[in-house]
């Protein structure tokens, strides 16, 4: 009895200290985890340079994918103005442009922004514009609303090119702006609507100039878009796009309920930073927002799929909303399992 | 406390009104100066001649989605959008009668096409569209100096309507003229007599109608014409009833003491 009790009462404080030592593990552990976490991330920027020349080309798929979706907008509606293309006799394939247009001479489409300014000028729209702006705005609702800014718009190209031109020659920022910038701009334009009459933004939009004017006949839209590309490249980096551009803001918040979402796997993260580098919004690859959620939430990204294939580990990639808890509690349960073993 | 000013006092409400303050003024200067670009631009609408159907000049600043589809649906090819730079207001159609005038699809495709109702489907028939008004230069017109022109008249969709061919006889050893007169109830504006006048910058050409028409106002009757509304103002007194047969034959006849009578 006495030396059940003895090896009770001796194995009480060896618990205790079993319990410390597993504590202090856990500690030394993630202090571990943090070093080598750094070192993980080296080895990750060194994954990226290594990489095979193939490796590097397939990793421009969205960059060629997006410019031969904006390219193939801007060749559907200019084929369609002159060369008449049809689907059928008599059936255009794609009449008007970006601000409202009729696919096969049956849907309409037209921009929910635009559509909300003529409708603040007091104007009824007609039925066909107002079904036409549920099914882009539906559209967009579905695949995240700045999907348009990445693979839609014109000026894209343009902003691209300067973003790309400026890294090159490491020109240094004159000055910073809130990237909410675009949001006062917004308001600004609805505002502006109202007291005038005439639809704010559509009235000096660059993007509808540029649009235009490659289709129905050049003007000095062209000047618009230099200035936005000398704007982009010597004044503020990602200026029109990320900070000014109402349009954006507008479908910034539009995709706040997107389904197309890419998806954060924080364990295989190593935090190299190689995403942010790269994306055009970096406030939206915030880490610890991204931890939390588990997907980019911000309706500020827009999908351009620059950060997916470059990550080094995989651990941003393109998902549909709904599935993106099962499949981060699969990447959790594999971790898991990685570390137990 | 570092929001404690020298003198004590708290200076963060007041680094909140000065932050206000400068928020409201680049608002505000930006707000005007985007107010600005916007009239500057919407300035030159009324010498723009716009496709059939149009609303009013500010309806159709407003409505006009600028997309388009007019210009792609239009069969002669003559609706343009203006390019940025230009002289009418950014973005939206416009036809050129001298280079291209307007053929009169009676199907008008280009409202139908349209998908704000800035081009207004109410209307029915295009030879009740009013795009803008055909004026004759008559210093310059081929007919006011006697020739046999006429071209204008003759290739006008609504001949003898729109415009029609008045004689005007002259002395005995000249020949009568034969003048185009334009006719502001038919004449829709399309412009093919622009496009078909022989004189080398066009003697008759098309305007907007505001550019045009006066008004000669309300207060204005014209008794001798039929449709005059005849107004109390003009209206004849009321004719005394007929006397009754066995009432007193004046002695003199009717008038006469009106003659006689006042301070005439």
């Amino acid at each position: 009895m006495s030396t059940s009790e003895n090896t009770v009462s001796r194995r009480a404080p060896l618990e205790g200290a079993k319990q410390d030592l597993g504590r202090l593990g856990v500690f030394v552990e993630s202090a571990q985890s943090s070093l080598s976490k750094g070192a993980d991330a080296l080895a990750s920027v060194e994954k990226l340079h290594n990489r095979t020349l193939g490796a590097r080309v397939w990793s421009w798929r969205y960059i060629i994918l997006r410019r031969v979706s904006q390219f193939g907008f801007l060749l559907l509606f200019f084929g369609t103005a002159h060369w008449g293309w049809q689907v059928a006799k008599k059936v255009p394939l794609l009449t008007g442009n970006l601000s409202a247009s009729k696919f096969i001479g049956l849907i309409p489409l037209t921009d929910p922004f635009a559509a909300l300014q003529i409708f603040l000028t007091g104007h009824a729209l007609q039925q066909q514009s107002l079904i036409g702006a549920a099914i882009v705005l539906g559209i967009y609702l579905l695949i995240g609303g700045r999907v348009f800014c990445a693979w839609v718009c014109p000026v894209n190209v343009v902003t691209d090119g300067a973003a790309w031109l400026r890294n090159k020659l490491g020109i240094q920022p004159i000055f910073h702006l809130p990237r909410m910038l675009r949001y006062f701009i917004l308001v600004a334009a609805l505002l502006i609507t109202v007291i005038t009459g005439l639809a704010a933004f559509e009235w000096v939009s660059p993007i509808g100039m540029a649009h235009r004017e490659i289709i129905f006949g050049l003007g000095l839209g062209f000047t618009a878009l230099l200035a936005i590309f000398l704007f982009d490249l010597l004044i503020l980096k990602n200026g029109w796009c990320g900070h000014l551009c109402p349009l954006g803001a507008f479908y910034s918040l539009i995709g706040k309920t997107a389904m197309l979402r890419v998806r954060f796997d924080k364990n295989s993260c190593t935090r190299c930073g190689e995403c942010a580098r790269v994306c055009p919004e970096p406030q939206v690859l915030n880490l610890k927002k991204l931890d939390e959620r588990g997907y980019v939430f911000s309706g500020e990204c827009s999908n351009c799929g620059r950060c997916t294939p470059i990550c080094p580990e995989g651990s941003l990639k393109f998902d549909f909303k709904p599935l993106i808890r099962g499949h981060n509690v699969q990447a959790d349960a594999i971790a898991v399992q990685r570390r137990t073993r | 406390m570092s929001d404690q000013g020298p003198s004590g006092l708290n200076t963060a409400r007041r680094d909140f009104l000065v932050k206000m303050a400068q928020g409201a003024a680049i608002a505000g200067t930006g707000g005007l100066l985007w107010g600005y670009l916007l009239r500057n631009e919407a300035r030159a609408a009324p010498y723009a001649l716009r496709p059939p159907g149009a609303l009013a000049e500010d309806d159709f600043n407003a409505a006009c989605i600028k997309c388009g589809q007019c210009v792609n649906d239009c069969p002669p090819h003559i609706l343009k959008l203006q390019p940025s730079g230009g002289t009418l207001p950014i973005g939206m159609p416009f036809y050129t009668p001298r280079t291209g005038a307007c053929i009169m699809c009676p199907d008008i495709p280009c409202m139908k096409a349209c998908p704000t109702g800035a081009l207004s489907p109410k209307l029915k028939n295009i030879n009740d569209s009013r795009m803008g008004l055909a004026v004759i230069d008559i210093e310059n017109c081929l007919s006011y100096k006697g020739l046999r022109c006429e071209i204008c008249h003759r290739v006008c969709p609504l001949k003898g309507k729109a415009i029609s061919l008045e004689p005007h006889p002259r002395q005995i050893s000249k020949h009568a003229m034969f003048i185009p007169l334009v006719h502001s109830d038919a004449c829709t504006g399309c412009g093919i007599c622009e496009k078909a006048c022989p004189t080398e910058v066009a003697a008759i050409r098309i305007l907007p109608h505001k550019l045009v028409q006066g008004k000669i106002g309300e207060h204005y009757r014209l008794g001798w014409t039929f449709d005059t509304e005849i107004t109390q103002d003009f209206k004849p007194v009321e004719a005394a009833p007929a006397p009754a047969a066995d009432a007193p034959v004046p002695k003199t006849a009717p008038g006469m003491d009106y003659l006689n009578e006042g301070g005439l």
